[in-house]
């Protein structure tokens, strides 16, 4: 029997989290002993894991930017964790003040956060809610007291679609929320890949083991299937690129290696 | 822009370098550029602490604790941050200073950065650790707030739920029901609670409703479902619909037993009086036939060895009390009947059955019907000796019974019962008030009803049917008059059958119609021959022809036409045709029935009477009847046969033809079969004969022959 959308599951805070390891590889303290446990094992076989997180972070922050550039002024930020710093109503609120954030977790720790720090900020807020039922983000009151479906919206998918197995239709879940969106939309998406890391495939095979270990499996797609979730949607230039190639805006020979990891791209509602 | 090598263009200088040193070691999402500009007022309070000319360290706690504002927080970036500055600062920031003092005072601020950074840490570090469990504590008071909301909706659930929910845990010890289930048991939680479930027992439990409680209880069966009665407090029955579930724990093991039941103690006495209305006649109160079929069947299918007898009891003479007292005479009757059956079939075993009208049955089963088929049998016909007393009249019942015996597993229901009725029928023409035993041969020989009634279509198809014609005699001069056409049906099995055999059959299936009209087109065609044979030259005038119509043709919309048109085609003047319709076909009839009837009469056919005598005579009612020949029935002829005739049919008869003549009336008399009777109709002034006296009904030459004769002699 499916659970019913009020009755969440138990917080076990002695399971660790893709959130609190993401604030850790960040340099943050939002996390506890469980969570550095895993991380500190997952470096033991990718030691450049923060380097990748961090390029994600300074990926969004410029895709945040090009929307606001493009004339977005509303995001829809899915699987948004807990962002320590430069998290997107940080960036594109102080490039277009009034730009309308909705941040989207399933995480219910990493929703109390994030409630926590946008405390008193009209115009950003929180669902919990999940990726794999999108029609439960969309009609949340939430989205629907700040993002106007009718009009553009950023889509961000930063750092979540390795997170959601094939049997949980990840495609079918964007295309349903692809189809919601008004054209000029633009969607975001960054993905974990065996492609581009600096490091034989059987080292990466151990990190990924951990995500398997701690039940929050992380799944390595090539680019033709990554490139699958823009379907109907144009390519911005430069397409679908390692994170610091898209649209750089310092000479790549500053980039840590790690940071060429996966892809990124940003494609657009025709 | 800075001038080349002035002061701000050496702070720049020692930021970029700075800037390069810590970047790598940084967890900042800007760029390197971006993050540089935000080093350039830390790297300008470190270089105007160097040179303020009143040193204060504090200054460089307060670029410590800026970087981790700028999210520098690895140990590493103070490091990198320390050694730029130490090799650098002085350097780029000193400008002509004492170079003791100022490497002095950078050293002073190093020690201030890496205090200023740690504390800086530390601070953040703490505010992020309780953010973060704020946010668990916070997330699971909003886990805990829905589960107790969930938890408030299940009980909703459990409370107001219409079907009945228990809990027990595997011992069987009731922890918990709803109110569903109190109001099934009709009793108070202290009736229910505290209880055990095995208590629960009822003798309707089927055998293995409580091996699968032992099955669940023991961890072997997820659910069962089972119909299952209890008893309430009151000793009332209750039915249920019972489901049963085992309920794990989160480790699989098993904890409770879920119990959900659903009162189905209307539906079931509504469904077994259902069941009681299907299977009993509503008269008699009697199994009817679908019982009795199911019981038969199920007789029949026992095992080896045993066997079974069958009495098919059918009323002598039923028809007649329901025609002469009425119907509601006749269903009294029949209670009494099935009363007295009853009695009669009390043993294990045996039961009694209304399958029709006045059909019963009585079964018997076992190992020893063959001596128990008769007594039951006789008991039968003893329990029907008394008379039965009806609006205070004495009437006697008389029945004829066919008996059916033999081991079981041979024959089928249909068959055993067909066996029956023939048997019945050879009771009954053997003058009926006897039972007499079924056997094979006559059972192959016997006409069934319902073997005639479907032979009857095709019959008409393949030309069965043929016509005898039976000659009319005119009394007074001894001439042929004409003749009734008579059908018969040359069965391909049991040879030539009478109209009483089948049109009762035909009426009942509306075969009657066409028949008729085949025998109307026939018997006139062939009355129309004669009149071709031999012209006028018979002595009674041209020969005539008289045909039966059954009540049912009478009221067939195409009477008039079908008439009209077989009369056209075959060139037959109406007036040589007479048709004969039965009195009792005619009691009671209103005008509407009477109006093509008067339509013939009036185009000159002529309409008989036939069977005069033999219903309830309604004298008054001749008048309005568009008759003109009375048909006096047999049973008033047979008086006469002997010399000298009864004296009272005599009166009879010649007051019936004294009232026939004044009402216009001609009088035809059947059955004539002596001179001595032709002679006394002849006086008493009937008009025409017919009888075998005369002649048999035969084919159309023989009339012809006749005819012949008789115009010449």
């Amino acid at each position: 029997m499916e659970r019913p959308a009020w009755a969440p599951r138990s917080i076990d805070i002695s399971v660790p989290s893709v959130s609190r390891i993401y604030d850790y590889y960040l340099g943050g303290s939002h996390n506890f002993e469980v969570d550095r446990v895993a991380a500190r094992k997952a470096m033991e076989f990718m030691p450049g894991l923060p380097k990748i997180m961090q390029a994600n972070r300074a990926f969004l922050r410029r895709a945040a930017r090009f929307a606001v550039d493009e004339g977005i002024t509303q995001f829809l930020d899915i699987g948004s964790g807990i962002p320590t710093f430069g998290s997107v109503h940080e960036v594109v609120q102080s490039a277009s003040p009034g730009a309308r954030v909705v941040y989207v977790d399933n995480d219910p720790v990493a929703v109390a956060h994030s409630k926590a720090v946008l405390e008193g900020n009209e115009d950003a807020d929180v669902v919990a809610a999940d990726l794999r039922k999108p029609q439960e983000i969309l009609t949340s009151p939430e989205v629907g007291r700040l993002i106007d479906l009718n009009r553009p919206v950023a889509l961000l998918l930063v750092a979540i679609l390795h997170f959601v197995e094939e049997e949980d239709d990840p495609f079918g879940a964007v295309a349903e929320l692809r189809e919601a969106l008004a054209p000029g939309s633009l969607l975001v998406v960054t993905h974990a890949s065996y492609e581009g890391i600096p490091l034989p495939q059987e080292r990466v095979e151990g990190a990924v083991d951990v995500y398997k270990d701690i039940r929050n499996p992380l799944i390595m797609r090539t680019r033709d299937n990554i490139a699958r979730f823009f379907e109907g949607y144009d390519m911005v230039e430069p397409g679908l690129v390692a994170m610091p190639n898209w649209r750089p805006e310092t000479a790549p020979e500053d980039e840590d290696p790690f940071a060429y990891s996966g892809f990124a791209g940003v494609g657009r509602s025709a | 822009m800075a001038e080349p090598d002035g002061p701000e263009d050496r702070l720049r200088r020692f930021t970029t370098i700075w800037s390069r040193a810590v970047y790598p070691a940084s967890a900042t999402s800007l760029t390197r550029p971006e993050f540089e500009l935000k080093l350039v007022p830390l790297a300008r309070r470190l270089s105007e602490a160097l040179r303020a000319r009143t040193f204060d360290a504090a200054e460089g706690q307060a670029v410590g604790a800026a970087l981790i504002d700028a999210h520098c927080t690895e140990p590493e970036a103070l490091s990198r941050s320390l050694d730029c500055v130490d090799a650098y600062l002085v350097l780029y920031c000193g400008e002509d200073g004492p170079q003791e003092d100022l490497r002095n005072r950078s050293a002073r601020l190093q020690h201030a950065m890496a205090a200023g950074f740690a504390h800086a840490l530390r601070e953040r570090t703490l505010a992020e650790q309780e953010a973060i469990a704020q946010a668990a504590l916070e997330a699971q008071g909003v886990v805990a707030e829905a589960l107790h909301s969930s938890e408030a909706r299940f009980r909703a659930v459990f409370e107001g739920a219409a079907i009945g929910i228990g809990i027990a845990d595997l011992d069987g010890n009731v922890l918990q029901v709803n109110n569903a289930l109190l109001r099934m048991f009709g009793g108070t939680e202290q009736l229910v609670r505290g209880r055990k479930v095995v208590e629960w027992t009822h003798p309707d439990d089927a055998p293995q409703v409580w091996r699968l409680y032992e099955e669940l209880v023991r961890g072997e069966r997820e659910h069962y479902h089972v119909e299952k009665a209890f008893y309430r407090p009151d000793g009332t029955v209750l039915w249920t619909n019972l489901t049963v579930s085992l309920l794990r724990d989160a480790d699989g093991c098993p904890q409770y037993q879920l119990a959900l039941m659903e009162d189905t103690t209307e539906r079931r006495l509504l469904n077994l009086r259902l069941r009681y209305e299907a299977t009993h006649d509503a008269l008699t109160g009697l199994p009817n036939r679908t019982l009795f079929f199911e019981r038969l069947d199920k007789a029949l299918s026992a095992r080896e060895g045993m066997r079974f007898g069958l009495c098919y009891l059918d009323l002598d003479g039923f028809k007649t009390i329901n025609d002469s007292l009425g119907h509601a005479a006749g269903d009294r009757l029949l209670v009494e009947v099935a009363d007295r059956l009853q009695s009669c079939a009390t043993a294990p075993g045996e039961m009694v059955a209304r399958i029709g009208g006045d059909e019963f049955v009585a079964l018997t089963t076992g190992p020893d019907t063959e001596r128990e088929v008769d007594a039951l049998a006789d008991r039968i016909m003893n329990a029907l000796v008394t008379p039965v007393r009806i609006d205070g009249r004495e009437l006697t019942v008389r029945g004829s019974i066919g008996i059916v015996e033999g081991p079981t597993g041979e024959r089928g229901p249909a068959e055993v019962l067909r066996s029956a009725d023939i048997t019945m029928y050879r009771a009954k023409s053997a003058g009926g008030n006897r039972y007499e035993l079924a056997d094979a041969e006559a059972d192959a020989r016997a006409i069934t009803r319902h073997g005639l009634t479907t032979q009857l279509p095709a019959a008409l198809d393949r030309n069965e049917f043929f016509i005898e014609y039976q000659p009319l005699v005119h009394l007074g001069d001894g001439s042929v008059h004409g003749a009734e056409a008579l059908v018969r049906w040359l069965h391909p099995q049991h040879g030539v059958l009478t109209p009483d055999r089948f049109i009762p059959l035909a009426e009942h299936t509306g075969l009657i119609v066409p028949l008729g009209r085949w025998v109307l087109e026939q018997s006139v065609r062939q009355a129309r021959e004669w009149q071709e044979r031999h012209g006028g030259k018979a002595a009674a005038g041209p020969l005539r022809i008289n045909v039966n119509l059954s009540p049912c043709q009478l009221t067939h919309p195409g009477l008039v036409s079908d008439t009209v048109d077989i009369l056209e085609r075959a060139g037959l003047e109406p007036a040589s045709l007479c048709l004969e319709v039965t009195e009792s076909a005619l009691i009671g009839a209103d005008d509407d029935l009477l109006k093509p009837l008067r339509r013939l009469s009036e185009m000159g056919v002529d309409i008989a009477l036939d069977d005069f005598g033999t219903g309830y005579s309604n004298l008054a009612n001749l008048r309005r009847l568009p008759v003109s020949i009375l048909k006096l029935d047999r049973s008033f002829t047979q008086g006469m046969q002997q010399f000298p005739a009864d004296p009272v049919d005599l009166k009879i008869v010649e007051g019936i033809v004294s009232l026939a003549h004044s009402l216009d009336l001609a009088v035809t008399v059947e059955g004539v079969e002596t001179g001595a009777q032709a002679e006394q109709l002849r006086i008493l002034g009937c008009d025409t004969a017919q009888g075998w006296y005369y002649a048999r009904p035969g084919p159309p030459d023989r009339l012809h022959d006749l005819a012949l004769v008789d115009a010449t002699g």
